[in-house]
Order: C-alpha cells, then structure tokens, then sequence
C-alpha cells in the first residue's frame, strides 16, 4: 500500500491543565482502510477524535489531512474539508425531523442564499426541493425513509446509531470516524451495525476509523489497529499481532481488575 | 417545505382582511382611539416576541437584553423625524438597521463563546443603552424626548407582517435549519459543517433589526419617549412573550402576545392588583403548561391534519 496517506497525524498531543489527556500519538490511515483505535476507558481515544476534528486544538504535533495541515481549524471547516464523525454518546438533533436531522449535513453543499430564501426567489425553491430529494434518497439507503417526518428523539435506540452515522455520511465525506457505534446494542444489533459499516465503506468508498471499546468486535473487521492506554499509544498492528500482544493484553487485564 | 406552503396562503389573505376591516372601522370611526391603540400595542409586542422567539426560540441563544435593541430603534428613530424631520417609513428604517448594528457589536465577541456569555453580554448592552440615552441632553436625558404621534394602524401592520414573513422564511430554508441545529446541539453542528457563530450572528442581528423597528413604532406611538421605558424589565416582558407562547413555537410567540397584551391592558386600571394578576396568569399557564401555550407546535401543524391528502404519517404508529 505505497499511497499517500489521507491522514497523518504527527507526534500530537493535547493538555488539560497538567493532564496529558494524550501524547506522541503518531497515526497514518490511507485511502479505503478501515483501521481501528481501542483502549482502556479513558485512553484518550474520544480526545484523539476530538483532535482530529478541530474540537481541540493539539498543544503539540500536527495533523495532516489530505496533505494539509489543519490543526487548528474550526470543526465545520474540517467538516467541509471531508472529515466527518459521530459521537459516543449519540449527538442527534432530538428535536429535529429525521430528514431535517440529514439535511442539516447538506446544508454547506446547498448553494440558495439567505435573502434568496427570506425573499422566497426561485433559487430559494430549487435548492430546498433538491436538498429534500437528496436527503429522502439518501435516508432510502439506510432504509430511514419511513422514519422521515418523525422527531430523531423518538426513533429506537439502534435506529439513533443508524441515523447519526447516515447523518455523517451525508455531508460526503472521505474519512468518517465512528466512535463507539457499537455501545449500548445488543448483539443483534451490533452485528447489523459492523454489516452496515461494511456497506457503507464499499459504496462511498469510505476510509474509517472506528473506535471500539470491545476489542473482540474490532479484531473482526478492522485491517489494522492501534491501542491507547494512558493517553499513549501502546501498539499498532494487524488484529492477530494485537491479540497476541502481553502489553495489550495486560492493559485490559488491569481495566478488568479496576472495574 | 410544501406542507406549510398549504396554510400559508389562507392565512396570508386572513390577515390582509383582518387589516382591512380594521381601517375601515378606524376610518368609520367606529373603533375608538383606546381600541386602535390597543391592536397597536398588541402589534407592536407581536413583532418584538416574534424576533426575541428567532434567537430564543430558533437559534437557542438566551438574550436577555431586549429592550436594549428597542430602545436604540425607539431613539434613533425619533432623532430621525424630530431633529431632521425626514419620513416616519426612513425613520423605522434607521432605527431597525442601527438596532441591528449595535446587535452585531454585541454579538460578534460574546455570541463566538459557547455558553452563558450572552445572557450576561446582552444584559449589560441593555443598561448601558439606557444610562447612554439617561445622560445624552441631545435626546432629552432623563426628561425624556418629544416625539409627534406618527404610529398607526397601517404602520405598524405591515411591519408586523415583514417581521412574521422575514422570520418564518428564515426558519423554513436551510438556513433556519442550520439555526435550529445550533439549538439542538451546538457540538454536533458544528460536526456537520454548519459554521455556528455565523449563525448565531445572523440571527441575532435579525432580531435587533425587528426590536429596533419595534422600538420605533413604539416611540412614535406617545409623545414622548423615555430611558426608563427600556429597563429590564421591559426584557422580561417581551421574554416571557416567548417562553408562555411555547419556546421554539412562532404561532405560540404572537397568541401569548395577544393574550398578555389584553390582559395587561384590561388590568391598566387597576395598577395596584395588575402586577398580582399578571403574575398569577403566568404561574397557572406554566403549571398547566409548562411547556408553553403552543409547546414548539404551529398553528400550521393543526392545517395539515385536513389540508393533506392523509396517510402520509403512517410512520407515527410504528415507533413507541
Ligand atoms: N475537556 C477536557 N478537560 C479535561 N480533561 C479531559 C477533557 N476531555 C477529556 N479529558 C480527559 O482525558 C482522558 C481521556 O478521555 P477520553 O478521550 O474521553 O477517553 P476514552 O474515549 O478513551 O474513554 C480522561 O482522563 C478525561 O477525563
Ligand atoms: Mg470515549
């Protein structure tokens, strides 16, 4: 695989106060690869996504996506850049519709002004009915068309996942991080959910990165994985050198104890 | 989008008749100089509870500061007919759109933080605007401002109309989408590429520019105008518009304004018991509907169930 990567991030690192809530982390993902990032609770795995997003900005080291440096960058602009992601504890639009919730992610690809739609031109009229068929198109993928009118609240749990990973992938991008999609499902629907992610990788020709707390779930799909513990990282490989590793079997082992 | 095009028609014509049967009782004399003033009223805290609900109630920002908007819109506007005498329509104009620069003054620093910031930016932007005009002898300080009766009937109609169609063809585009993300979730729209401090800004902005057109109307409406006719008080009027009406709710914004409009304005003979009255109506509509009047639904929502062709919500039974 001798591509150039699409993400690099270098030796980045972040402090809040005087925790190093993450440091020295060095990632390279190349186009099409669905890598995996596990760890203890509190690795520094959510803070990792929050780095590459532009939540926070690293107090130390770059990160590098599709050959630019963009630390520092407000989140909606990495956004629009082609990075986009979902949140731990599930970050819909609650009140909002299911098809509203898609179209918020279409809106930066919509082009009709703000006086073009307060004045009701027809720019107005065409940009709103072509964004309401794309995101109805787009919500028939993930089979959510049916859900369209309702509030995001009051889907069922697994069909929040569903929806908040559709709603990722609609504002097109190239990389997508999924952080924890698995959590709070039960194994039903954590094996509709890895089936999905397959899918969805083939036909927009995805590069993921997937944070997984169960390590077992990502030995299963990721090509290559990285293991944080205490904000470090503590390993990199294929999923058969990883589980064989005693430094990462022994930073499980120890949250086991902990917990 | 289409499902609210079908009530916003008819209600459209309704309100052209309503104005229209309205001036010809002013113009029969048949409706009184107390009653006329009382729809004014009604219309004019219509267009202030309808551009408050904008940052509220859409965008999810808490201002509290109101009545500070108002007040550059009620001053400015009466410099503009009494100092250089030009036309009441320019002086509206003026007030609104310096009402609006002072929002985005105000906005740009405290509305880039997330958080509270606001609340306390725009509480303090209020009384700094009304100790401002307190000291300035130019506007009268705290004697206050002659100003000639040019609000009526027509004038302030219309401007409620612009007000309530500006603002609910903002909500219903994407850019009112993008706002309301911001209220759900800040974080996550930011995630989704929805540059939230513009946002926020805009709305913001839009909301000065209508309190200040409303101050407008509301200065020309008495002879005089006055600092203490903005203390904060006056925010809090024009706030619990938004929140008994229903936060998030525009239908719910004008019938709560309608409704504490009249109440206020039948308890305006007894000042004494008015404040307990008032208060009483407020706590019994938050304990029997805390949500507000209207929750966050629309008039238009209850359209649809016999507008529509039917059928179309089978989605509703099939999730608990
Ligand atoms: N904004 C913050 N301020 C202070 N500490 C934080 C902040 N965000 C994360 N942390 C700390 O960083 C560490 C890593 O957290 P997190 O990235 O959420 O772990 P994980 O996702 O791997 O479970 C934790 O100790 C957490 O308390
Ligand atoms: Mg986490």
């Amino acid at each position: 695989m001798e591509k150039t990567p699409l993400l690099e991030v270098k030796q980045a690192g972040i402090q809040f106060g005087g925790l190093k809530a993450v440091q020295n982390l060095n990632l390279v993902l190349y186009p099409g690869e669905l890598v995996g990032l596990i760890g203890p609770n509190g690795a520094g795995k959510t803070t990792s996504f929050n780095l590459l997003t532009g939540v926070y900005v690293p107090t130390e080291g770059d990160v590098v996506f599709q050959g630019k440096r963009i630390n520092g960058i407000a989140p909606y602009k990495v956004t629009q850049s082609g990075m986009s992601r979902t949140f731990q504890n599930i970050r819909l639009f609650r009140d909002m519709t299911v098809l509203d919730n898609v179209k918020v992610a279409y809106h930066a690809l919509a082009k009709h002004t703000m006086l073009a739609s307060i004045l009701r031109l027809p720019s107005h009229f065409a940009g709103e009915k072509k964004m309401e068929e794309d995101a109805i198109e787009f919500l028939k993928i993930f089979r959510l068309d049916r859900y369209k009118d309702e509030l995001a609240k009051n889907l069922p749990y697994g069909q929040q996942r569903r929806l908040e990973i559709a709603r990722a992938l609609a504002a097109n991008p190239k990389l997508l991080l999924l952080d924890e999609p698995a959590a709070g499902m039960n194994p039903q629907e954590t094996h509709d959910l890895m089936e999905l992610i397959a899918f969805i990788r083939k036909k927009f020709d995805l590069t993921i990165l997937l944070i997984e707390h169960d390590m077992n779930l990502v030995m299963g799909v990721c090509e290559r994985i990285y293991v944080l513990d205490h904000g470090q990282l503590l390993a990199e490989g294929p999923p058969e050198v990883i589980r064989n590793d005693p430094k990462v079997i022994e930073a499980y082992l120890g949250e086991e104890v902990t917990e | 989008m289409k499902r609210h095009s079908k009530a916003f028609w008819p209600l459209l014509i309704a309100a052209l008749v309503f104005y229209a049967i309205v001036q010809g009782l002013i113009m029969t004399d048949m409706l009184g100089a107390y009653h006329t003033n009382t729809l004014i009223f009604i219309a004019i805290n219509i267009i202030l509870a309808v551009s408050l609900h904008l940052v509220i109630g859409i965008t999810g920002q808490f201002s509290i500061g109101h009545a500070g908007f108002m007040a550059v819109g009620a001053y400015l506007s009466a410099i503009v007919t009494m100092k250089f005498d030009l036309p009441f329509v320019v002086a509206i104009i003026v007030g609104g759109l310096v009402a609006a620069l002072a929002g985005l003054i105000v906005g740009i620093p405290s509305l880039r933080l997330r958080g509270d910031y606001l609340a306390i930016a725009t509480l303090g932007f209020a009384e700094i605007i009304r100790i401002i005009f307190l000291n300035i002898d130019y506007v009268g300080g705290a004697a206050g401002m002659q100003v000639s009766k040019m609000t009526d009937w027509t004038y302030t109609f219309f401007f409620m109309l612009i007000t309530i169609l500006v603002i609910v063809n903002f909500t219903r585009s994407r850019h009112g989408i993008a706002a309301l993300s911001i209220r759900e979730d800040e974080i996550a729209s930011d995630a989704m590429g929805i540059n939230t401090t513009y946002y926020k800004v805009v709305a913001f902005v839009i909301g000065a520019f209508f309190a200040g057109v409303a101050g407008a109307l509301f200065s020309h409406n008495f002879y005089i105008v006055l600092p203490s006719q903005f203390g904060f008080l006056k925010s809090v009027d024009i706030l619990i518009l938004v929140v008994l009406g229903g936060l998030g709710s525009l239908s719910g914004a004008i019938i709560s304004a309608i409704f504490l409009t009249l109440v206020s304005t039948f308890l305006q003979d007894y000042p004494e018991t008015r404040m307990i009255i008032y208060s009483l109506v407020l706590i019994i509509v938050m304990l029997y509907r805390p949500q507000g009047l209207m929750g966050t639904k629309e008039i238009t929502d209850y359209f649809r169930g016999w507008t529509s062709k039917g059928g179309k919500d089978n989605g509703k039974d099939t999730i608990t």
